[in-house]
């Protein structure tokens, strides 16, 4: 289903002067509508007295602070502070006195620039595509967007609505001071938060506000060259970080509201299941417990302690019927890949040439592998929570999610309490990944916590905070899909591939995920989706994921086959993909690829265009008891610019190790219809003794932003793969690598000779 | 049952089950909502805290154990350490020049578990960071993590 968007005639920009008492400036930029002027709605729901929006998202007081609101989740990937700087670079705003912050969740502050994108048809993230395909689709009607995803608050909100907003802001400062002092405005100039004049005049952004409030902005005000840039490309201290070294930042789960009580859930452990007939007067005669609330997935025990609920949950005597479900397994679910993938119906991804002839020719020289990743959660440090309170018709929701206008919107349809009657209070997420998008719409029309909340709090008449356990999270997530692929190629006299076939069982966002970068002239890349019994959603980097490791893995295997270095035999397809072979080549260079390494170490080299962005990374790998052990991972990337150098580096660090976990260990198995894993003791990650040294660079291809949150994950499983490869001669086609016990060469040798 | 013991320097009487958690004793009983809830069965170390010094993982600590003790919790480690009012310690002040939180929420625990290393461990080596450390971090601050602590440990 596509539902039809109806195009605002003309993109505008809205003014609306004097509506606060008090000197300011409020600049709304958003479509014509009627009713308040997103201006007037921002000032309302986050202006205090004196204080003006200079837009929707920029807001100046008469003491000259600029306060820059963000509407984006920071989930410490450092969006809030990026974005800041942006709109304080066009600002020519003095960084001492801007301070940022995550928006509140008002349609005044939703996120127009990505909904430009969406209206204009653009490169639409995937979190975006998803919702014309939802039934979910009021989100996208009213633009009720504030989603963190896809690695998209910098390239598209940062780039195209920050910058242009405080390009805006700074003009009709300008003009605010030159018609105060009878000048002209191209005589007067702005810096640092000051707007000086051709004599000597000069005036604070916060002694202006209020008269450059009557000015109309253009609709697109000139934005600096890259060489005026003063604040981006530059490494300003993380507004966030000091709450968080001690013990003062809050979350979700740290939320508080009067009379709170505790909700711990008991969840059938295949969703959809029958929850039979139980008895809980045991349960309600526990000290503290207060109510049980039974919900589509299970049964809540409330209780006046978070403890005292999950102990009587657990202790509840209650059985569920999983009917047909009991008997989905791992195996099951990958035999159906393999059924699917032989009967051999699939649907056209992408076709390059002739590949059916080319695999068909007489004589042709034909290497295949299949390669399997299984299904992953995300284990987010913060269990997943909320908390709602339900009364009067009103509800007041307290949350950290990856977007929380639509949580806003979701809690409104799960209670029937209209939108505007519900107040979402945002707090901080402890990790996000994907897992704490609200709706995951177009991934899987699922239930997630947060209505379970709304359900739940709709019976207790007190907010109530609902927390997953771990055990909760890890078997109730929306996992990153398992995914087989068979691939195939035909290769020349000199190994190179002519053909490139892929079948594989899952077609996920973004699309492009699954195509490779290399000039192969035959390419059939096709899909065949098959039902999926296992709840799934994005997963950092998505669909990219699982093609990465299978792709670069399989050109990897063609290289080695052919007697190529893996770098050069890469490099010989690029040549019109100049930015990826740039990157390969810095990687390498950076961690000495083809230089001698300690004993017993190699070296495994991928690539990947994700988001927007280009990454190859360089893995240093021993074997160590019948496991990879990753020493150092090299990084370059290709993001455009960098705008903030240290959090572009944190995230490509970030998304390295969240990768290798994944690599190393990550497998969700299915028993009886229901998660095998229970918590980090059988769902393990990588740890500070694991952790390899991570270097990153940057190329500065001044080509258009990429993203960063993502880009980095998907790689680092086939460059470990293929240094494994290049350690042991075995090469790895199905993760995790806990699941092979290898040898090192060196070892074959010493057994051959034995 | 009648448990008492101070939390950093604040002196809490408290009338729970024996077995309850320090954990949820702290959150949702005294209201210090600093020390995290990570997996429950201490694999993780986000609610570590120290008690009487040495850094536990306060998940599974049943508060009948610690009746009597001193506990510490990521609100009072500054003052713990030594520093003024509104100050961090050399240990939180190395963090935020390292920028290491990203999501933030295991870093309570990291703190905690570091600041008991060193306390113990002036000088330690990096194997002996790699034994202490066991914390789980999502975000993959380990670097960081290693790098700040280098800070505050070589001259």
């Amino acid at each position: 289903m596509v539902i039809e968007i109806k195009k605002p005639t003309r993109r505008q920009f809205l003014i609306a002067g004097g509506a606060a008492a008090g000197g300011g400036l409020l600049l709304g930029i958003g479509f014509a509508a009627s009713g308040p002027s997103r201006r007037e709605q921002a000032e309302a729901a986050a202006a205090g007295e004196g204080e003006r929006f200079v837009t929707a998202w920029l807001k100046i007081a008469p003491d000259n602070r600029v306060t820059v609101y963000v509407p984006h989740s920071d989930m410490g990937q450092g969006t809030i502070t990026a974005l800041a700087m942006m709109a304080a670079e066009e600002l020519d705003a003095d960084w001492s006195l801007v301070t940022a912050e995550q928006a509140p969740a008002e349609r005044a502050f939703a996120n127009e620039a990505l909904g430009n994108r969406f209206l204009a048809n653009e490169d639409v993230p995937p979190m975006l595509k998803g919702l014309t395909a939802a039934a979910w689709h009021q989100v996208a009607k009213f633009m009720n967007m504030q989603i963190t995803g896809g690695s998209m608050a910098v390239r598209y909100t940062g780039q195209h609505g920050m910058r242009v907003t405080g390009a805006a802001a700074k003009e009709m400062l300008v003009k605010a001071a030159a018609a105060r002092w009878g000048v002209s405005a191209s005589a007067c100039s702005a810096s640092m938060s000051v707007v000086t004049g051709p004599n000597g005049e000069s005036a604070t952004y916060g002694e202006l506000a209020a008269e450059a409030a009557n000015y109309s902005p253009s609709a697109r005000p000139a934005l600096k060259s890259k060489a005026e840039w003063k604040i981006i490309g530059t490494a300003r201290p993380r507004f966030d970080i000091p709450g968080k070294v001690d013990g003062s930042a809050v979350y979700g789960v740290d939320a508080q509201a009067p009379g709170m009580l505790y909700a711990a859930v008991r969840l059938a452990p295949v969703f959809g299941s029958k929850i039979m007939p139980y008895d809980a007067s045991d349960i309600l005669a526990r000290r503290g417990v207060k109510k049980v609330v039974e919900f589509p997935a299970g049964i809540a025990v409330i209780a006046d302690n978070y403890w005292r609920a999950k102990e009587a949950a657990l202790a509840l005597d209650v059985e569920f019927d999983a009917g047909d479900k009991a008997n989905i397994t791992s195996d099951t679910i990958f035999a159906a890949h393999d059924a699917a993938l032989d009967a051999g119906q699939s649907e056209t991804d992408k076709e390059v040439g002739n590949a059916a002839s080319a695999f068909a020719a007489p004589g042709a020289e034909i290497v295949s592998a299949e390669y399997r990743v299984p299904y992953l959660a995300h284990a987010c440090m913060e269990p997943m929570n909320c908390t709602v309170w339900i009364r009067d018709g009103k509800a007041d929701v307290w949350v950290g999610c990856q977007d929380a206008l639509g949580a806003r919107a979701r809690i409104a349809d799960v209670t029937g309490i209209p939108f505007d009657n519900v107040t979402l209070h945002p707090l901080l997420l402890g990790g996000g990944f994907g897992r704490r998008i609200p709706i995951r719409a177009g991934f899987f029309d699922f239930p997630s916590e947060i209505d379970w909340a709304a359900m739940i709090a709709k019976e207790v008449d007190a907010p109530v905070k609902l927390i997953y356990t771990r055990e909760d999270d890890i078997q109730h997530d929306a996992y990153r899909p398992a995914v087989t692929a068979r691939i195939r190629a035909v290769v020349d006299a000199d190994g190179f591939p002519v053909a490139y076939e892929n079948r594989y069982i899952h077609k996920d966002e973004p699309g492009e995920a699954p195509h490779i970068p290399y000039a192969v002239p035959h390419q059939s890349i096709r899909y065949i989706d098959i039902e999926n019994p296992v709840p799934r959603g994005p997963w950092r980097s998505v669909a990219h994921t699982q093609h990465t490791f299978f792709s670069e893995s399989f050109i990897d295997e063609l290289a080695h086959r052919g007697g190529h270095d893996p770098l050069e035999f890469r490099l010989a397809m690029l040549a019109d993909k100049p930015r990826h072979a740039a990157v390969l080549k810095l990687a390498a260079e950076k961690a000495g690829w083809g230089r001698p390494l300690p004993q017993g170490h190699v070296h495994g080299i991928a690539v990947q265009q994700s988001f927007g962005s280009i990454v190859a990374e360089v893995a240093e790998v021993s074997i160590e008891g019948g496991s990879p052990r990753v020493h150092r991972v090299v990084a370059a990337v290709d993001c455009g610019e960098v705008i903030h150098p240290d959090t572009a580096a944190q995230q490509v660090e970030s998304g390295i190790v969240y990768g290798l976990t994944a690599a190393l260990y990550g497998e969700i198995g299915i028993e009886g219809g229901g998660v095998a894993q229970t918590n980090f003791t059988d769902y393990e990650m990588v740890k500070l003794a694991e952790c390899p040294r991570i270097d990153v660079h940057f190329v500065d291809s001044g080509e258009a932003l990429g993203g960063l949150g993502e880009p980095s994950t998907p790689v680092i499983s086939a460059a470990v793969a293929n240094a494994v490869y290049a350690a042991t001669g075995t090469r790895v086609r199905q993760l995790p690598f806990k699941l092979h016990d290898l040898k090192p060469v060196s070892d074959k040798f010493a057994q051959a000779a034995d | 049952m009648s448990i008492s013991f101070t939390v950093n320097g604040k002196r809490h009487e408290l009338d729970v089950e024996p077995e309850m958690p320090l954990l949820w004793a702290l959150r949702d009983e005294i209201g210090l909502t600093g020390t995290k809830f990570g997996c429950g069965v201490a694999a993780c170390g986000a609610c570590t805290v120290h008690v009487d010094g040495v850094a536990m993982r306060s998940c599974v600590t049943p508060v009948e154990m610690v009746d009597g003790a001193e506990i510490t919790t990521i609100e009072g480690l500054a003052a713990a350490q030594g520093a003024g009012e509104g100050e961090l310690s050399a240990l939180q002040a190395a963090w935020v020049a390292r920028q290491v939180p990203q999501c933030g929420y295991c870093q309570s625990g990291m703190l905690m578990a570091v600041s008991a290393l060193l306390a113990e461990n002036p000088q330690p080596t990096d194997e002996d960071i790699d034994a202490a450390i066991t914390n789980i971090c999502r975000c993959g601050t380990y670097p960081r993590i290693r790098a700040a602590i280098r800070d505050v440990t070589s001259a």
